[in-house]
This record gives structure tokens, C-alpha cells and sequence, in this order.
């Protein structure tokens, strides 16, 4: 039976990726994400991580692109390419990590919150909306300053300021979903709270958490540059941190726009690449947009 | 009243039962006191227009609500609320909604929909429970089911698979609301020959909650016929429905296709927050409206004097000033 | 006179997977001042069949042969005529009423619409009042949103949309199924009525047949997109020739009959795919009078009695032996010695 199940599955997600490949715009996000991650995993074994060593710095200061540097140097003389491709290493996991954290608080808080009524539901929701109106830029930075540098901090930071909105996303989703004849029939079975949130509510609200957490990626991207532009790094080289530096450098007003664009373009590419391929899983996996897509 | 509650040991009973909901900034009484009882193997239809309280009065009876007043007993003991208990009483009262499509998560096998009730109770020897109850509902051979989904069904295969999920559990009466209300003509006649069936290899009894008279005709043995939260009049079948004593039942019964002469209640059905003085019915009354009552010289005991709530008996009676001058 | 006839119409439906024939050869007439009423179960092409009279079906939608209201050709309309005809001429009343009134729109406005576009009331708030109260409705509702009426209430404003351009024909596609007995009852009478006031011509489609017996003068019974028995509607109801239409007046029992008393009557087995009909008769498989060349055999509409018609080979057998019940046979039998 087991086999019969798992040829069921894999048809179903042939399917989807039938489905998923009529997004072109998806694809394409897609595709730029693939190389994005493949570049960060395999810098380690192409590059070196001591070229980001001040102290070890080959090139000239501030050079524009040449042969040896391709995207040019920094103030220090270190390779604009070299910093890039170990910024996306940091800039990445910072990503992932603080979506994957603020999915999890907003998934858990938004189920309960839609499962349980009366006063769990109301206290859970206020502490939604108090997370919601708080500026989550500044309330990053100052975490971050109380739990001093590094990137757990950092993904810790972004994470615990970002899943308000996804909570009030799950909870809208979860009310439908307990609304629906089936849950009354569970209950009727005998199912407690636990059966009908783990059986009936996270798999009915699983594609919109997936969908989600692609975008949160985005976001999280956005703010650890933001955070990392305004100082609070991770004492390791991102492309926000790249920013910065050519900013303190006053790269702009020097002209040196190897400095400045190569990072810029790819927060940008890698921010677009997840919103897209977000919006396509949105429209794959949620039949309501299925239908007038 | 548990002794001669019924002619069959009574099973199901809910004694003066009323049940309130906060409506608007007022009360609504979906129950309004009811006594009403279902004995062993026994198939009774509990019928109503929307609003009546029939769909509460059941969800009360299955423990899914809780009773403002009154109580509901099962096997001659009072229902306990605990989740514990009701847990257990789950697998002795189960379960049929209107509407299989919605019953079924769309996520779940047929196999995963029947199991989850043994699966939430912890019955071992699943698959053959699963297998069992789908041939017991009419679905055969089950192993051919196990892997479909609901949406790969016909809506008539549907409810037979939400009847499988009640049956896994073994229960000794099934709460069927409008079991067959949005299924097609042609299907109907099979689930209500299921229901039978079952009463008569398992020994299944029913309360089967309906608008339709034609489905008590078919399959129930008694019928109590609901009106603003009350019981207005129950008993056998045969004799409630041939030879209906209160206005509210004869009026029902005129409207169906085949009947001589119709009896239109002008209106819309009532309002619970705000439940009339005197007969709950008087408002909407054709034989008050026609004079009859007053002739009668109980006019005035209809606009005024309110009726007691019925008892659980088998025999025919009605809240009727007029019927029981 | 003719208001409506249906030459050899087929619908087809285009999907992924290919073509879905949803209605096959259809030929019907509806004479002025008729009532039709057209049954079967869902699937059975009957609801495609009511759109397709007013062009209503989607975009992916093929329907063929001719479709002629006053003579005319409705699928051969330019888009204007299409439009005017579509409230002048015939009004459709959808089910799930409360689906079909927008939500944020006055009641009386929603009436007004289609007598301010086609500029056919010099003062639409007192037609607004005069249809309301055709209705049984109250003037003042017309201020009122569709959430503050009954389910009941908000059909009735369906019916008085469809009457406000004065149609002569109204196709009512099962207009009581989600409302209470008594309010279904209303609203039937209230149809009946109407319809014989202003002498329009009615389609009622349902799969309850014996309301379309109690509504219509005539019934036509669908399965599988093919119409299998045509007739007066007391006489199909309670005299059915073909066993499909004998299965769905069955279904629904008359209370007092001893014969149903306890014993539910249904159809075994399932509607078939419409993209893989059964050969022969599209019936046989589940037909409890089936005989061995129903299989192979091709039926069509055969005459089965004064204005009547059926798609069984059963009526073309003289005497119809199989086709009535055990004991009328043995009746029959015993004349006969």
C-alpha cells in the first residue's frame, strides 16, 4: 500500500512542477536562486577566505576592474568578486535562517490562535498586533546592540521582529479551515485540539507557509542589508556590509561604482528571485488563484 | 420517564433540554425545552424547518454543545463533559453531516478519512477496522477505496465514506443530520436503504434530523416534528403523518407535491430571540386564523396560555390547545 | 404558437484532457405560455443545457445545432440583440439566490439596473414598488441590503428581476432547493402564480420531480446530455416509460403510500463519465430492466404513447411486458385467459 501511496505522491508532485513550470516568471526566479546558492556553497572551495584579511589584501587600493580583479578593489585592496561571493555565503544564511525562524513563531502563534478561541485567542493576537505596529527596524537594532554581534544574533534579531504578519496571515487561513464540515466530523470522532491542529489545520495551511516563507526570505535579505548599512553587522562580510563600506569610503562621490553596483544588483536580483518564485508558489499551490491566473 | 420512555429500551435521551446562544444582544432559544428519546435499533426522524433548533438539538445530544438546562443521557446514565468521558461517548454516538464533500478533508485518502476515528482511539487491527466499515457502508471491495480521494467519488460514494468514518468506531446510534439533503435524487433512496440495512445487521439506531417528511415515511419509525425550539408533536409514523394533529405538522405535510390541499404558512419561520407568548405557533396558525379555535372556544388559551413541553412518550401527542380541547 | 425550439443543440465542453460532450442531440419545443420542466441528476447536462439557451456558458464551451426563440437564432446573435434578448425576452432565476445579489447594493437598485439600462421604466422606483410587491414583498424593502432579507425573501427579489423587463420566457434553474418547505412552497406558488398572470412561458429545472410534475405541464427527463423520456408531466410522473425517470419519481416517496413505507427507492450505481459513455443504451449498466442487447443496441426517442416519447427499447415492444411492474403483468395475463 505504501508503494501505492508513494507513486501517488510522486505524481502529485510531477504535477505541481508541470503547474510550477507554467510561471515563467517563477522559473526565472528559480533559476537565478539555484546559482545564487550553488555560488555561496562553492566559494569555499574556489576562493580563499583569507582575501578578506585587511592584513593580506593583494591589490591596489580602490582599483576599478581589471583582469586580476574583475569587479574591481575595495579601500583596502581586497577583490570586490572575492568579498561578494563570501558575503552571499553570510547574506543567505542570515535569509534563511530568520524567515525559517519568523515562519516558525508565526505558524505556531497563528494556529493557535485561529484553533483556540475566547482569551488564548485575544492575548496571542495582541501580542500579534503589538509586533506588528512596533518599528521591527529599530527593535532589530537595538536587540542586536543588547545581544552584541555575530550572525545568531543577527537571524535572532530579524526573526523575532518579522512573523506578526505571517501569524494574522495563518490565523485568517486557519479560521476558514475550522469552519469547514470536516473539522466538526473530527470532533465528532473524538479528535482533541492536537489531532485537529497537526492533521487538519497545518496540512490545509502548509502550501500558504511555504509560499510565505519564500517572500520572508526576501524581507529578511532586505533587513539584514539595512541592519548591516546601519551598523549592526554580523562582523562578517555581507552584501549589506559591502554597502556600508562603500559608503564610510564615499565610493559614490569618488566614482568608484565597482564598489557600490555589484552589491546593490545582487541584493536586488536575489530580493526579486525570491518574490518571484514566492508569487508562483502562491499561485501553483492556492487553488483560488489557480483559477484566474 | 426513562421506564416508559419508549416500547425498546431507550438508548438517547435528552430531558428537558434547552439550549441559549447570545444573538445579537439578545437570547436566542434554539432549544426551548425538549424531551426526546431514541430506543435501541430504533430509527427516529427529528423534523424541522431551518431555525428550528433541530441542528442544535442534535449537535447537543452528540455532546458538541452544551446544554443551558436539562440533560442529555445516554444508556440511563447523565453525559459527563469531561474530555475523557466524552471521548468514550464518542465511540457509542457518531456523526453524519449534510454535506459529504465538506465532511471529507480533501487532503485525506478514503483509507485516512475512515481511519481517523480508530486512529484517534487508538483501535488496533486499523486496516481491517477501515476494511470492514467501508463494506459494511456499501463501498466493496474496500481495499479498491483505500487510496482514493474524495474528489475522485461521487457525491453519493462520499457520504458513504463519512458513514464508513462513524461506523469505524463501532457506535450503537448515528446522529445522521440531513444525510441526504444535498445528494442527488437517484442516490438518496440508496443512503436511506444504508441506514436501514445497518439498523438491521448492526443493530444501528438513528436520529436522522431532516426537513423532508418523505424521508421519515421512508425509514423512521417515529417522528417528532420541531417548531421554535419545542417538540410540537411526535409519535409513530404512520400515525403522525396519516393522521397529523397539529396545524404546524398538517401544514408541512400540505405543501409536499402530491397532497390535495394546500396549506401555505404566510411568513418567514420565526425568530428565536423573540419566541411568541401564548402557542409558539399562533402567529403563523391557520386554524386560529380561520376561526376554528375561537369557535372552539379556545381561542383565547392559544394566544395566551403557553403549552407544556412535551413528554418523551412512543405514543401520538401534540402541543395543541386545539388538538387536546 | 412556438416560443422556443431546440434543434439537434449539443454543448461540448473543451478541457485539458479533451472534449467533454456535457448535452447530445437535443430537439425540443416550448409553446407559449408553457411550463417545461427538465430533470435529472447533476452531470446530467440539464443545468448546461438552460445556459446554453441564453449563450451563459464559459468561454471553453462549443454549443451546436440551433437554438430558435421567436424564430430567431439565438446563437447566431450579434451581442447587442444577445443582450437585449437576454432580459426582454427570457430571464434566468439562478439557485443559491444569496450568491447572485451583490452584497453592497440596495435592493432596489439591483431591480432598477436592467430597466435603467435598457431604458424601459420613465420612473423606476414605483416599477421597483409595483415588482416588489408582484412579489409579495413590501415597498420599503427596496431600501434594503440583500443581508438583512431571508433566504426566501432574497429569491423572491430574484423573481423580481427576472419579471422587471416583462420576459415571456423565464428559466428557473432549481429556484427552491436551498430553501425550507414551507418557504419552498411560497415561492412555487408565487412562480404559478405570476407565470399564469402574465402568461409567460417557464424551464424549471430540478432534479426533484415531483415538484416539476406539480410545476410543469410538460417534463423531459435527462441522463447522460441525452433527453431518455418527454411527456406530460402527471403522466411521466406517475406512469414513467423509461426506468431512469421511473427511478427519479421514485426517489421521492408520497407520504401515506404503503408501497414506500419503509423501503427507500434509489438508482444503484453511478452517473457515467461523460468523456466514456457506456455503448448501446448509456443507461444499461445501472437499468434494472436491462435486457442482452441493451448494450449493443443504439436508442433514440421513440414514441411511447399520446405526446409522449422515451429512449427505451422497452416501448417498442407490444405489449410493454418488462417495462410495467410485476403485478399490472399478471393483471394483463389474466384478461388475457
Amino acid at each position: 500500500m505504501t508503494a501505492i501511496a508513494w507513486t501517488r505522491r510522486r505524481r502529485a508532485l510531477g504535477r505541481f512542477w508541470e503547474q510550477y513550470s507554467r510561471q515563467r516568471a517563477g522559473v526565472v526566479g528559480a533559476v537565478i536562486l539555484v546559482v545564487a546558492v550553488v555560488v555561496a556553497l562553492a566559494t569555499p572551495l574556489v576562493s580563499d577566505p583569507d582575501i578578506m584579511d585587511v592584513t593580506k589584501a593583494t591589490g591596489e587600493k580602490m582599483a576599478p576592474p581589471s583582469l586580476e580583479f574583475p569587479l574591481g578593489t575595495d579601500e583596502s585592496g581586497r577583490s570586490i568578486l572575492g568579498m561578494i561571493m563570501w558575503g552571499s555565503r553570510v547574506s543567505l544564511l542570515i535569509g534563511f535562517m530568520s524567515a525559517l525562524l519568523s515562519m516558525v513563531i508565526g505558524t505556531v502563534v497563528g494556529i493557535a490562535a485561529g484553533h483556540f478561541r475566547g482569551w488564548v485567542s485575544a492575548v496571542l493576537m495582541r501580542i500579534t498586533d503589538w509586533f506588528l505596529v512596533l518599528p521591527s527596524l529599530v527593535l532589530a537594532l537595538v536587540l542586536s546592540a543588547i545581544l552584541g554581534g555575530g550572525t545568531s544574533t543577527i537571524i535572532l534579531a530579524i526573526g523575532i521582529t518579522s512573523w506578526a504578519g505571517t501569524a494574522r496571515l495563518i490565523r485568517a487561513q486557519t479560521l476558514a479551515v475550522e469552519a469547514r464540515p470536516y473539522i466538526e466530523r473530527s470532533k465528532a470522532l473524538g479528535a482533541g485540539h492536537w489531532h485537529i491542529m497537526s492533521r487538519h489545520v497545518l496540512p490545509n495551511v502548509a502550501p500558504l507557509v511555504l509560499a510565505n516563507t519564500t517572500l520572508q526570505v526576501a524581507s529578511a535579505i532586505v533587513a539584514e542589508s539595512t541592519l548591516a548599512f546601519l551598523g549592526a553587522d554580523s562582523g562578517q562580510a555581507s552584501w549589506g556590509g559591502l554597502l556600508r563600506g562603500s559608503y564610510d569610503w564615499g565610493a559614490a562621490t569618488k566614482g568608484a561604482w565597482w564598489y557600490i553596483l555589484p552589491p546593490g544588483v545582487c541584493i536586488v536580483a536575489v530580493v526579486l528571485a525570491f518574490t518571484l518564485v514566492g508569487r508562483a508558489l502562491e499561485a501553483v499551490l492556492n487553488p483560488r488563484l489557480r483559477g484566474n491566473a | 420517564m426513562t421506564e416508559v420512555a419508549t416500547a425498546r429500551k431507550t438508548l438517547l435521551e435528552a430531558t428537558d433540554l434547552r439550549v441559549e446562544f447570545p444573538s445579537r444582544g439578545r437570547r436566542a432559544k434554539a432549544v426551548d425545552g425538549v424531551n426526546i428519546a431514541v430506543g435501541e435499533g430504533e430509527i427516529v426522524a427529528l423534523v424541522g424547518e431551518s431555525g428550528c433548533g433541530k441542528t442544535t438539538l442534535a449537535r447537543t445530544l452528540l455532546g458538541l454543545e452544551r446544554p443551558t438546562a436539562g440533560r442529555v443521557m445516554y444508556g440511563g446514565a447523565p453525559l459527563s463533559y469531561t474530555s475523557r468521558a466524552l471521548k468514550a461517548y464518542r465511540r457509542e454516538v457518531q456523526l453524519v453531516l449534510q454535506d459529504p464533500t465538506g465532511s471529507l478533508n480533501p487532503r485525506h485518502t478514503v483509507y485516512e478519512a475512515v481511519a481517523e476515528g480508530p486512529r484517534i482511539h487508538g483501535l488496533p487491527d486499523e486496516e481491517r477496522i477501515v476494511a470492514e466499515a467501508l463494506s459494511h457502508a456499501g463501498l466493496r471491495p474496500a481495499e479498491r477505496y483505500f487510496l482514493r480521494y474524495p474528489h475522485e467519488l461521487s457525491g453519493g460514494q462520499r457520504q458513504r465514506v463519512v458513514i464508513a468514518g462513524a461506523l469505524a468506531l463501532q457506535p450503537r446510534i448515528l446522529v445522521a443530520d440531513e444525510p441526504v439533503a444535498s445528494l442527488d435524487a437517484s442516490v438518496r433512496g440508496e443512503i436511506l436503504a444504508l441506514l436501514l440495512r445497518l439498523r438491521e445487521e448492526l443493530g444501528l439506531a438513528a436520529l436522522v434530523v431532516t426537513h423532508d417528511l418523505g424521508l421519515a415515511w421512508n425509514i423512521a419509525d417515529r417522528v417528532a416534528v420541531m417548531y421554535l425550539g419545542r417538540i410540537v408533536e411526535s409519535g409513530p409514523v404512520e400515525q403522525v403523518l396519516k393522521e397529523p394533529r397539529h396545524p404546524y405538522t398538517q401544514a408541512l405535510l400540505s405543501v409536499l407535491p402530491e397532497s390535495p390541499e394546500r396549506v401555505v404558512l404566510a411568513g418567514e419561520p420565526p425568530d428565536p430571540t423573540r419566541v411568541p407568548g401564548g402557542c409558539r405557533f399562533h402567529p403563523r396558525c391557520q386554524v386560529l386564523a380561520s376561526g376554528l379555535a375561537d369557535e372552539a372556544d379556545v381561542g383565547h388559551r392559544c394566544r395566551d396560555e403557553a403549552l407544556a413541553v412535551l413528554p418523551a412518550v412512543p405514543d401520538a401527542q401534540a402541543a395543541c390547545h386545539y388538538a387536546n380541547r | 404558437m412556438t416560443l422556443l425550439e431546440l434543434h439537434d443543440v449539443s454543448v461540448t465542453y473543451r478541457i485539458a484532457a479533451g472534449e467533454v460532450p456535457a448535452v447530445r442531440n437535443v430537439d425540443l419545443a416550448l409553446a407559449a405560455g408553457e411550463a417545461l420542466g427538465i430533470a435529472g441528476e447533476s452531470g446530467s447536462g440539464k443545468s448546461t443545457l438552460a445556459m446554453a439557451l441564453l449563450r451563459l456558458l464559459p468561454r471553453g464551451a462549443r454549443v451546436d445545432g440551433r437554438i430558435l426563440l421567436d424564430g430567431e437564432d439565438v446563437l447566431t446573435m450579434k451581442w447587442g440583440r444577445l443582450r437585449a434578448v437576454r432580459w426582454a425576452s427570457a430571464s434566468i432565476v439562478f439557485q443559491g439566490a444569496q450568491h447572485a445579489l451583490n452584497p453592497v447594493r440596495r435592493i432596489g437598485d439591483q431591480i432598477a439596473e436592467p430597466l435603467l439600462v435598457h431604458g424601459l421604466a420613465k420612473n423606476p422606483g414605483k416599477r421597483v414598488a409595483e415588482l416588489l410587491g408582484q412579489v409579495g414583498l413590501p415597498a420599503w424593502r427596496a431600501r434594503s441590503y440583500p443581508h438583512e432579507l431571508s433566504g426566501g425573501q432574497r429569491q423572491r427579489v430574484m423573481i423580481a428581476m427576472a419579471l422587471a423587463c416583462e420576459p415571456r420566457l423565464i428559466i428557473a434553474d432549481e429556484p427552491t432547493t436551498a430553501l425550507d418547505v414551507m418557504v419552498q412552497a411560497q415561492v412555487l406558488s408565487l412562480i404559478k402564480k405570476l407565470m399564469a398572470e402574465h402568461g409567460i412561458s417557464m424551464i424549471m429545472i430540478s432534479h426533484d420531480l415531483s415538484v416539476l410534475a406539480d410545476m410543469c405541464d410538460r417534463l423531459a427527463v435527462m441522463y447522460a446530455g441525452r433527453l431518455v423520456e418527454v411527456g406530460p408531466s402527471r403522466e411521466v410522473f406517475h406512469d414513467a416509460k423509461h426506468p431512469y425517470s421511473r427511478a427519479l419519481a421514485a426517489a421521492f416517496p408520497t407520504v401515506g403510500d404503503p408501497a414506500s413505507r419503509m423501503a427507500p427507492r434509489g438508482l444503484g450505481g453511478d452517473p457515467p463519465d461523460p468523456m466514456a459513455l457506456p455503448t448501446g443504451c448509456p443507461f444499461h449498466p445501472r437499468c434494472p430492466v436491462a435486457l442482452p442487447e441493451c448494450s449493443s443496441a443504439a436508442v433514440e426517442l421513440w414514441p411511447a404513447g399520446p405526446g409522449r416519447t422515451a429512449a427505451c427499447v422497452h416501448v417498442l415492444e407490444d405489449p410493454p411486458a418488462a417495462a410495467v411492474p410485476d403485478e399490472a403483468r399478471v393483471a394483463v395475463d389474466k384478461e388475457a385467459s
